[in-house]
């Protein structure tokens, strides 16, 4: 499903570099669900922005179901990102002007839907995540935990087979925290490939495999055994 | 992403901040209901005159003959001489005096403009007669004090009595009027109705210099006006020996220049209010910029969501033309306001003129495209991962 290949991404040159991902290689299969662990400058929003399409590696091959997308275009990367990946981000990033339906919908609009098939979709989406009663609300009417669902609701609602979580449990407290996490594990057993993104341990352990990244690195990749469930340590306040 | 969604979006945006588009669109708005006024009014001024000279008929040449300091001279007799000769595109010939006239009966009294002509000057303007007759040849050449008058003249000092056969007073002189024109151009003062007719011969005396220095002419048709012309100013240069001592010129060709210059005008003037659409370009084009700036988070949502540069693109386009095409449907409104109150304070004739419409709907819209174009592309280019980190 997702195959980093030697993956670089260097910033300046010369004596200046940084490279904020130093030749990584990761493979996930369809239906995993995996956290990326580190502190932050350890590479791995820049991990995750490159899974997520949206940045390409200096050096080195993604492999997204069996392409490589380390070669496309924008405009390309554009399309795989709206057919292919969801994204949950931690400050939910709805756009304030658009009320919950058209927020949803925002995904299919530029995946060419009818207006019929837009309206299922969201609705579909939106009942899922529950909270299709406030589709006409605007996101300023919204607690943090029902943006995070809208939000997590926008991830789905163009059916992608992999979702990207980051943070998404930074901004909320330990209560809706927890449910964001469950909704997380509903969609992998459901076969969703999840890809999660956290600097905490004990968000962390909520999925079955754990990649640790230090300084661009892959440092640890261990299969999480004793699963345990979600503890927040220190959910509150946490750095993207 | 459809057109339509994206003028949704674009409408919904500018609704969003009402101030700022209203602002935005100020100089649209001024712009176009500048242009719109100016093109209406000058419309207006250029239907006035065309419709002044269309009703002398435009198969009439006028020849003003200025002469030069010598012994040469062209009489009425050499001009008639002419049109004899050249009867296959001359059809008629008068000579044209104009002389402002005193006229009195009893105890009314006016003042009228008199017109010396000859017996064709009916034939020539086409009048019609309401009573009695109009001038004779030998009325002229005998010059008996007979006159024709204009329907207004007739109301004014006979007030419904019948004026044929009445004596009155012409600068003092006493003149029987022998017929009454029938009602032309709506029979007001200073119109075609407000004038008294009487032979040439007898205008001339009343005049300084006691010469005919113009003349009426008909061409035979309209087609063979040009001809006409070409046979006078041949005629006249071997007289003079120069083009400077005579002017002929034809109705048409008139009231063409008169279009011309009016079209001219409206250019000029269209043009300087152009200048403040440009401004109104560029506003927008700033506003856009910074809305840009404003939104870069929401770019990069979008980005990642996975819209396209040109789905960016044309989102910020759309809702620049949306906001000049907005101001442009404004602009228009207040600028058919404008000049229908400006005609009638002004007691000017207003022509709408749908092209300039167009012109106007279509320039503002342009404007908004091409001004927009670039914040438009600014946005588009930007990086997602960038415009995420955007707070």
């Amino acid at each position: 499903m997702i195959k980093l290949q030697d993956v670089y991404k260097i910033y300046g040159n010369g004596e200046n570099e940084v490279r904020a991902l130093n030749g990584i290689n990761l493979e996930i299969d369809k239906g995993e669900f995996v956290a990326i662990v580190g502190q932050s400058g350890s590479g791995k929003s820049t991990c995750m922005n490159m899974i997520g399409c949206l940045d390409v590696p200096s050096k080195g091959h993604y492999f997204l179901q069996g392409t490589d997308v380390s070669t496309m275009s924008e405009d390309q990367l554009a399309s795989i990102r709206n057919k292919t990946l969801g994204f949950i981000f931690q400050q939910y990033n709805l756009i304030s002007k658009l009320n919950v339906f058209e927020n949803v919908e925002l995904p299919l609009l530029y995946g060419g839907y009818t207006a019929a098939e837009r309206y299922r979709m969201v609705q579909e989406a939106l009942t899922k995540v529950g909270i299709w009663h406030r589709k006409d609300a605007m996101p300023n009417q919204l607690s943090g935990g029902q943006q995070q669902r809208v939000s997590i609701a926008r991830a789905l609602a163009a059916r992608p087979p992999v979702i990207l979580a980051d943070e998404p449990t930074g901004a909320l407290d330990s209560k809706t925290g927890l449910e964001v996490m469950a909704f997380l594990k509903e969609l992998h057993a459901e076969g969703k490939t999840i890809v999660l993104i956290t600097h905490d341990n004990a968000i962390a352990h909520n999925a079955k495999r754990i990649v640790k990244i230090a300084d661009g690195n892959i440092v640890e990749d261990l299969p999480n055994i004793n699963n345990q469930p979600f503890v927040a340590s220190e959910a509150k306040g946490g750095v993207a | 992403m459809s057109i339509k969604q994206a003028f949704r979006m674009a409408f919904k945006s500018l609704n969003s901040s009402k101030l700022r588009s209203f602002l935005t669109m100020l100089g649209i708005i001024i712009g176009v209901s500048a242009v719109i006024m100016i093109v209406s009014l000058v419309g207006g001024m250029s239907k006035d005159i065309t419709d002044q000279f269309e009703g002398m008929g435009t198969n009439l040449v006028n020849v003003m003959v200025m002469g030069r300091n010598s012994n040469r001279s062209f009489e009425p007799e050499d001009m008639q001489t002419l049109a004899d000769e050249n009867s296959d595109s001359i059809a008629a010939v008068t000579p044209s005096v104009n002389v402002s006239l005193t006229a009195k009966y009893g105890t009314e009294n006016m003042s009228t403009s008199g017109i010396g002509v000859n017996e064709y000057y009916q034939q020539i303007r086409n009048y019609e007669m309401n009573k009695g007759r109009f001038l004779e040849y030998v009325d002229v050449e005998r010059r008996q004090q007979v006159c024709v008058i204009g329907s207004y003249v007739a109301e004014e000092l006979f007030a419904g009595a019948d004026p044929i056969g009445k004596t009155m007073k012409l600068n003092g002189e006493t003149y029987t009027v022998v017929g009454v024109l029938a009602e032309k151009s709506g029979a007001g003062e200073g119109s075609d109705d407000d004038v008294v007719i009487l032979p040439y011969t007898l205008a001339m005396r009343m005049g300084r210099n006691g010469r005919v220095s113009s003349y009426t002419v008909q061409a035979a048709s309209a087609d063979t006006t040009e001809q006409a012309i070409a046979v006078i100013e041949n005629a006249l240069y071997q007289t003079f020996g120069s083009d400077n001592a005579y002017n002929v010129f034809n109705q048409a060709a008139m009231v063409e220049q008169l279009n011309e210059m009016t079209n001219t005008m409206s250019l000029v003037l269209g043009g300087i209010a152009a200048i403040s659409l440009l401004v109104g370009g560029i506003g927008i084009m700033n506003i856009m910029l910074v809305s840009v700036t404003e939104r870069t988070k929401e770019i990069g949502i979008r980005k990642s969501l996975g819209a396209r540069r040109k789905d960016i693109m044309s989102q910020f386009i759309i809702e620049a033309a949306t906001t000049s095409a907005t101001g442009g449907v404004v602009g228009i409104l207040l600028g058919f306001l404008g000049s229908f109150a400006l005609g009638r304070a002004l007691d000017m004739t207003v022509v709408y003129s749908m092209s300039a419409v167009l012109l106007a709907f279509g320039v503002s819209t342009g404007i908004g495209m091409i001004f927009g174009y670039f914040p438009a592309n600014k946005a588009a280019k930007l990086h997602p991962i960038q415009a995420l980190r955007q707070e």
